[in-house]
């Protein structure tokens, strides 16, 4: 409290009164913080969403690669607490490196971040298996609100809960609540303003014979009680904080009572299900009618149907990608328009170096990461409405045993299909796929498939060396040559999964074993907060990326060594001048020898010999510099420099290419070269932008770089072998 | 349980594998609980069970995990 500071007001002691409320309003104490914990699908995001709305941020969990989600609740006018949304689990035994979070937090008292008390959100519908994690948390001796959710659900099973024999059997406040509706939300802010006590109620007490070792942890540690002793003898080896000291002296306790944890669990699981089932005795009532037969039943029976489940799914892949590739193109016309509307104001009206690096550096480097919102925001609309309604959970069902051949898990096909737009928002979609070993396989290959930006350069190159002849009668050459290379990335990114799954070894021990959610209908909130948190995530994480990349690309292409700028540019003019060129002319004249000689021209030249087995040359070798920031620049670079030596008849970058001609007057652009070319572009990572995305979504930098040196490496060789078979 | 039919209930008796014991534990197929094959994915595998004879829930997991789940 700052009441110190408070001088009393001049009209007296009520006055000083509401001054001194008013100053404890701006200068709140230390938050109650309060964890948010539950089963996965028991309404947990909705409640955390119903409490703290637009009041989140996510950060990261010390040490792991988790998203940490937060945010702020106005309890009471007066009263604000933290809420930190826990991974969802179903036990305290932590199966995966998302849950071990959970215990982590929980297992150290002492710790600053450890939680005043917990909320554990419940599926009312499916009580039973909803309590365990609750028990075993109210053993832990954390003070506890019971929140009963989805009371809707569980009136339409016809499952009735007599809440106040639930709160005298479990010890602790229970809310009934619908966190989707809203319903219960105040109730439950007022119970979380006040001082809650630890739990009364205990549901499993360890045996006698284990407690000379559990005793000798309690002390050793210094717990505050017998089962959390339990916990740290099931779990040292993965407890963060405990030094290799802690550790050995925990299995030596173990070794010499004979602890076996693995039948311990066991028996303690069913015990507690014993115990809950008691407890469920005497509060909840199941009448069960015959048209109680869940229609999420019937509905199965079309959607995950042989034919018509996989026809479905395609047609709702094929909306997305729609979404994606073609309603997509219309905010990002207006933000590319925008964005070239403000450079143009600012050139036209200002001058010199720090105005090129603010137009074509920073705000060019702004537009690409803006550009990418509406795909984000629209891919992420259709996830979080599948993920919503529980269709997500069918899809990986029918693709399972698919994509599990290739090291992959059915979810992986949205982020696969979603790559073939674009490869930034379907990395950030892989995050609906729990398993961590699939997950980052997944990212790994999705941007093999070939994205919307590869377009430009497939087509612009085919057109070059594809003959534009029928087919069949129907089709078109040039149209085989697109698909084949549609084709070859997809192949790819399936090889490489497949031998990712060989390569990549995990502790992780990987089950499908999942929770089959009824159908609901979506929450647009929550929907509507996905995408908010998705968007920020990207324009604030990865966005930071990209802008510094693109300012060093413009510096790049800017500047050169000392002097060499100038004398190409004079250079440059009096050969215009001795040709008579027209002022536009020598404008790209001008642009191109620039280009040559600025830093990423010496690069290109550097490069010269390295991809001269490709059949590239030094322009090549530019150009692929300037595709890091996003591939389509490749033909806006080709254009700028092959406008040196030709005619100033030659108008599109096609035509510049075509006229190309190599030392012996040959076509430059040969079928070997074009091929090369594009092989290499399926293969090449060439996009800041993925690796950015890459980089926030497995947060380290090692993931990014294996992507990069193997995409490229895979298009090296590849481009390698088909240039020297070709030539 | 790999000889249950569509449709068809059983009774778990005892769980074959030990690790994966204590996940199916954690999701509620306790010994005794009565669990009924409700569907297979349209290429045979994974499945969906639905467990329980009273508040009913469906668990969807693959056929080797399913068969370490012994019925009576």
């Amino acid at each position: 409290m700052s009441g110190g500071q408070v001088v009393p007001g001049r009209a007296g002691v009520a006055a000083s009164a509401a001054h001194l409320e008013a100053a404890a309003l701006r200068h709140p104490g230390p938050l109650t913080r309060i964890a948010l914990v539950g089963n996965p699908n028991s309404g947990k995001s909705s409640l955390f969403n119903q409490l703290t709305g637009l009041n989140q941020k996510v950060g990261n969990f010390p040490g792991v690669t988790v998203d940490r989600k937060t945010g702020v609740s106005q309890l009471t006018p007066q009263l604000r607490a933290e809420i930190i949304d826990l991974p969802g689990t179903y036990s305290l035994y932590p199966k995966s490196l998302d849950e071990k979070v959970i215990t982590d937090l929980f297992y150290d008292k002492t710790s600053a971040q450890y939680p005043d008390f917990v909320v554990v959100t419940v599926d009312a519908s499916n009580l039973r298996r909803n309590l365990l994690l609750f028990t075993q948390l109210a053993d832990m001796g954390l003070p506890a609100i019971l929140a009963l959710n989805m009371m809707d659900v569980a009136d339409q099973h016809g499952v009735h809960i007599d809440v106040a024999a639930l709160q005298q059997e479990l010890g602790v406040p229970v809310v009934p609540m619908n966190a989707r509706q809203g319903v219960g939300i105040t109730a439950l802010k007022i119970l979380m303003a006040q001082t809650l006590g630890a739990p009364t109620v205990s549901f499993y007490e360890p045996e006698e014979a284990l407690l000379p070792m559990i005793r000798q942890i309690r002390y050793y540690f210094n717990l505050h009680n017998d089962y959390l002793a339990l916990h740290y003898a099931h779990q040292y080896r993965h407890i963060s904080f405990l030094t290799p000291d802690d550790r050995a002296y925990i299995q030596e306790l173990t070794e010499q009572y004979d602890f076996q944890p693995t039948a311990r669990q066991a028996q303690e699981t069913i015990a507690r299900y014993g115990r809950i089932n008691e407890v469920l005795l005497n509060c909840v009532t199941v009448t069960r009618t015959e048209k109680n037969e869940p229609y999420s039943n019937r509905l199965d029976k079309v959607l995950t149907h042989k034919v018509w489940g996989y026809g479905i799914f395609f047609g709702v892949l094929f909306l997305m990608f729609q979404a994606v590739f073609a309603w997509a193109s219309y905010p990002m016309e207006l933000i590319d328009q925008g964005v070239a509307w403000i450079n143009g104001l600012i050139q036209t009206n200002f001058d010199g170096p720090l105005i090129n690096l603010l137009t074509e550096g920073v705000l060019a480097g702004l537009g690409g990461v803006l550009i990418f919102i509406p795909q984000i925001a629209l891919l992420f609309a259709f996830i979080a409405v599948l993920e919503e309604t529980g269709y997500m959970a069918r899809v990986t069902f029918m693709m399972d045993r698919i994509m599990r051949r290739f090291g992959l898990n059915g979810k992986s096909i949205v982020p696969l299909i979603s790559g073939v737009a674009c490869a930034v928002p379907a990395i950030m979609s892989a995050r609906t796929i729990e398993n961590r070993k699939d997950r980052l396989i997944t990212i790994f290959v999705t941007p093999l498939m070939s994205c919307s930006a590869r377009i430009p350069v497939y087509t612009v190159l085919i057109g070059l060396v594809v003959p534009d002849e029928p087919v069949l009668g129907i089709f078109n050459l040039r149209g085989f040559a697109l698909m084949g290379l549609y084709l070859l990335g997809f192949f790819a990114a399936i090889f490489s999964a497949w031998a990712m799954k060989l390569l990549l070894k995990t502790r992780e021990r990987s089950y499908f074993i999942m929770e089959f959610p009824v159908y609901r209908w979506p929450r647009w909130k929550n929907v509507g907060l996905t995408i908010v948190e998705k968007v920020k995530a990207f324009v604030f994480q990865a966005g930071k990326v990209i802008l510094a990349i693109s300012i060093i690309l413009w510096v790049l292409a800017t500047y050169g060594p000392p002097g060499r700028l100038e004398r190409a540019e004079a250079r440059a003019r009096t050969t215009a001048a001795a040709q008579g060129l027209d002022p536009e002319q020598t404008q790209a004249r001008v642009a191109s020898e620039r280009l040559e000689n600025s830093y990423a021209g010496v690069v290109g030249h550097v490069l010269e010999p390295a991809i001269r087995p490709l059949g590239f040359d030094w322009k090549i070798g530019i150009s692929l510099i300037t595709s890091f920031a996003a591939r389509e620049v490749f033909v806006g670079t080709m254009s700028t420099i092959y406008s040196v030596g030709q005619d100033a008849n030659e108008q599109t970058v096609q035509q510049k290419l075509a006229a190309e001609k190599d030392l012996n007057g040959q076509p430059f652009f040969t079928p070997a070269r074009a091929f090369s070319l594009l092989v290499f572009y399926v293969f090449a990572m060439q996009c800041m932008s993925t690796l950015a995305a890459t980089y926030r979504e497995t947060k380290g930098w090692k993931w990014p770089i294996l992507q990069l040196v193997y995409m490229t490496g895979l298009a090296y060789f590849a481009s390698l072998a088909v240039y020297q078979f070709m030539k | 349980m790999k000889d249950l039919q569509l449709g068809e209930s059983g009774t778990i008796c005892c769980l074959q594998d030990p690790e994966m014991a204590l996940k199916l534990l954690e999701m509620g197929c306790i010994p005794g609980t009565q669990v009924r094959l409700n569907s297979r994915a349209p290429l045979g595998c994974p499945i969906t069970l639905v467990v329980g004879d009273m508040a009913d829930y469906t668990l969807s997991l693959r056929v080797s995990e399913a068969a370490t789940i012994l019925l009576k």
